[in-house]
């Protein structure tokens, strides 16, 4: 298979913190891969580290056979590599159809944008329904579904979420995985990281824990939904 | 007081608004962008200013002592992209390496920057004020029994212009989308693959062009212009900018043309010497009763 992304030993330092400590991992054309892990394992580093928001200190990152490690963020979104950020970061105050507009920023053809955003449109109606209204006043789940659409409308090729069903109910968490499912059907490569080990894994294809910086599994959803370790650590009882 | 006086007082204030208005808008912009005070943007327009009189100088063979409004604002057109470069500069030699510095810092090399624009410029033309090569003409019309000139008629539409144009780039536009955006979120701005370095210079270019714009008006109207001049209407700027709500650009505007008519009031019934009391009295006023302005944003962010 071939990568559209590949990490090779990753080292990111937060002052003297060490964050990642030689974290490796492979998203495949076309796959829905999952990063799995506690609070502080570094699920957030490694894909800022890939989107260029933080330096990294050693190690190589290479998407679409291109080394992109310490690239510029706006070199990678052009690329198709596209972060929906940790708490949807979604523009308060900005109209739903200007922060779509916003997602299709580095897109040079404006109307391969319109194109886009009407798609998002009847993928998620709710976000048409509300088209004119400022984005802060949209509901948590609204809000992520206009964080993944405004993502959507910059073509990625590679899509990272990071904690998408962070802090929304059941029901809203399994739309957003809908969603997601759909973005795959389309052919984009997805790096999908969640505290959220039992609907992450229900999307996924593959998946990597992670602990204190450095990847501790490494298998199949399948295999990850069976294996003791993940089942007591992410999944309960 | 008759109604003519009264009207000629808003005609006053809202001239000197129009002018505070276009020296708020840059305030207001870059404050919005990096919630940075940029207390040299006050000598932008004072480099407007004297970009007019170098440039009228070097024409004045051509075009003689009457300056027709068409030569002015090609004048003023080329000052302000002049005055845009001298802002972009500024802010990637002084503003952007100091970009994650404490505020304070950032504030102070402001002030700095506004010490060292001003003491370039006497070195370079000397302390004492130079007389603009050329004036307005003097001819007026009345309405309803107020006086105006054709010179501040014009100046005031030239404004008007300039700022319902900021208004619909920043409204309408990719750049001002992103622009709007960077306010509110310069992270998340990264990942729309938004480069925010060169939109800030963006925005610096075009709040330093409209500081060049109001420099160049200011000496062809006052006539006579020096290297301390930006150093007051940078502070009433500032002033307006707090009164409407800093960084919001409407709010610069209306701002402005609350404090014209403040300070034309004002100085109708105190006496003109007590101008500047009164404005700044204003702005001490605003910060402790309503520090987010006649249109700013609550203050209230959601987690």
């Amino acid at each position: 298979m071939s990568f559209v992304l590949e990490v090779r030993d990753l080292v990111v330092n937060y002052g003297k913190v060490e964050a990642l400590r030689g974290l490796s991992l492979t998203v495949g054309d076309g796959e829905t891969v999952s990063l799995l892990g506690n609070n502080g394992a570094g699920k957030s580093t490694t894909v800022d580290a890939i989107s260029g928001v933080v330096r990294v200190t050693s190690g190589t990152i290479t998407a679409f056979g291109k080394d992109v490690t310490n690239a510029k963020p706006w070199d990678l979104v052009e690329m198709g590599i596209i972060h929906v950020p940790e708490g949807r970061r979604i523009f308060s105050r900005l109209t739903v159809h200007e922060n779509l507009q916003i997602g299709g920023y580095a897109v040079t053809d404006s109307s391969a944008i319109n194109q886009r955003i009407k798609q998002v449109y009847s993928l998620l109606p709710r976000l048409a329904e509300r088209r004119a209204q400022q984005g802060g006043t949209l509901s948590g789940g609204e809000q992520q579904m206009l964080a993944i659409g405004r993502a959507m409308v910059a073509g990625p090729k590679l899509l990272m979420l990071d904690e998408p069903s962070m802090g929304l109910a059941p029901l809203m968490v399994a739309q957003i995985m809908d969603v997601v499912r759909d973005i795959r059907e389309q052919g984009t490569s997805v790096l999908l990281i969640e505290q959220n080990a039992r609907s992450a894994l229900r999307v996924a294809t593959r998946g990597y824990v992670i602990d204190s910086g450095v990847v501790t599994i490494e298998a199949s959803a399948e295999q990850l939904r069976s294996d003791p370790r993940v089942v007591e650590a992410y999944l309960g009882k | 007081m008759d109604l003519e006086y009264l009207l000629q007082l808003i005609l006053n204030g809202l001239f000197v608004g129009s002018f505070y208005g276009l020296v708020a808008l840059g305030y207001s912009m870059v404050y919005g962008i990096i919630k940075l005070l940029n207390f040299a943007h006050g000598d932008i327009y004072m480099l407007g200013a004297f970009s007019g009189y170098t440039l009228l100088t070097i024409g004045a063979g051509v075009i003689g002592g009457q300056a027709s409004i068409i030569v002015l604002v090609v004048i003023m057109l080329i000052a302000m992209v002049l005055t845009g470069t001298i802002g972009l500069i500024l802010e990637r030699v002084a503003y952007r390496p100091l970009r994650s510095a404490p505020r304070l810092s950032v504030l102070i090399t402001a002030v700095g920057a506004s010490f060292a624009l001003e003491y370039g410029i006497a070195v370079s033309f000397g302390p004492n004020p130079r007389v603009y090569p050329v004036g307005l003409g003097n001819e007026s019309f009345t309405i309803f029994g107020a006086r105006l000139t054709y010179a501040q008629l014009a100046m005031m539409l030239i404004a008007v212009a300039l700022m319902v144009g900021l208004d619909q780039i920043v409204r309408r536009t990719r750049s001002g989308r992103a622009m709007r955006a960077i306010s509110q979120d310069p992270k998340a701005c990264l990942l729309m693959g938004i480069n925010v370095d060169s939109v800030i210079s963006r925005t610096f270019f075009v709040g330093s062009a409209l500081a060049g714009a109001a420099g160049v008006m200011s000496g062809a109207y006052y006539g006579k212009i020096d290297f301390l001049m930006g150093f007051i209407i940078g502070l009433k700027a500032f002033t307006a900018a707090v009164i409407g709500g800093i960084g919001n650009l409407r709010g610069a505007v209306l701002g402005a043309i609350v404090l014209g008519l403040l300070e034309s009031f004002g100085t109708a019934w105190l006496g003109s010497e007590w101008r500047d009391v009164f404005a700044f009295g204003f702005l001490i006023l605003f910060l402790t009763v309503r520090p987010t302005g006649l249109l700013g944003e609550r203050v209230t962010e959601r987690v």
